[in-house]
């Protein structure tokens, strides 16, 4: 296929934008010397992969992407920058400037392998059509018939980290805090 | 649409959240670039199930089991963080030497 066919798609535009969006704030979420918009800036590459999903017929996955990533984590992480006082302002120090041309090299070379190895493998290999979404119906039978062994597994993992971080978190009283308490 | 064009996306993602885990110093910075390659692998989950097509949509179980389980790791992740920068006054990983003698 050449790249006028392809460019002959309106559906491969909407993927150009949508890709150079997400790959756009992919890069500022890594490179922001200023921690909050890093964080924001992955709201954008969340929500740019969700578009993609849509994409891809994987509507189910796109918002559980959008409700669980964009809703729940990113406030947890912004709960975390501004708990652990990281310097909000710009700031030299969040980058370890030593490792910058070693990661570089490292990210290419991933880079590199990853998308030769998938070109070589698949080719032209199509993907299905936009505007045929796979049910949830299929989901849900899925989750709760071949998979709820997984899925009860999933969902203890979920409890231990609830009851996990709460307990890690929470502050230890000092002995004569608690003794307080006791005596209450 | 043909499926490199996002597993080249979804690779370059997963290339700029190694990135950023080698050269970040705040702990904080380096869960939010693990989280941008937990989210390339489930764009390449998604990918692989729309060429393949399983009639129990595989791939997307197993995406929205790789959701729960990011969810799980980053609020143990941030508690950790959190008990160590109230015990060490810092969030650098480079002080993050607890296990030293």
């Amino acid at each position: 296929m050449t790249f006028d066919v392809w460019l002959s798609d309106p559906v491969n535009w909407v993927y150009l934008a949508i890709g150079a969006a997400v790959l756009l704030c992919g890069v500022r979420v890594v490179t922001s010397q200023n921690v909050v918009h890093a964080a924001l800036f992955l709201v954008g590459a969340l929500a740019g992969s969700a578009a993609l999903m849509l994409l891809l017929s994987a509507e189910f996955v796109a918002w559980t992407v959008v409700l669980v990533y964009i809703g729940a984590v990113i406030v947890l992480f912004l709960f975390g920058i501004m708990i652990t006082r990281a310097p909000v302002v710009r700031d030299v120090g969040l980058d370890n400037k030593k490792a910058r041309p070693v990661a570089a090299v490292v990210a290419l070379a991933t880079f590199a392998v990853l998308t030769y190895t998938s070109l070589l493998a698949f080719g032209n290999t199509e993907v299905a059509r936009v505007g045929d979404p796979t049910p949830t119906e299929t989901l849900a039978e899925g989750l709760l018939g071949r998979f709820v062994l997984p899925f009860e597994v999933v969902g203890f993992i979920l409890l231990a980290a609830l009851i996990g971080g709460i307990t890690l978190a929470r502050r230890d009283l000092s002995p004569a805090e608690e003794e307080e308490r006791g005596a209450v | 649409m043909i499926v490199n064009q996002f597993l080249v996306v979804a690779a370059a993602l997963f290339s700029l959240g190694v990135y950023g885990l080698l050269v970040r110093r705040n702990a904080v910075m380096v869960l939010l670039a693990v989280e941008l390659m937990l989210n390339a692998v489930n764009l390449n989950l998604i990918a692989f199930e729309s060429v393949l097509r399983t009639p129990e949509a595989l791939g997307q179980i197993f995406a929205i089991f790789v959701i729960t389980v990011a969810a799980a790791e980053v609020g143990i992740g941030l508690a950790i963080i959190l008990l160590i920068f109230r015990n060490r006054r810092s969030a650098n990983v480079d002080d993050f030497n607890l296990m030293k003698l």
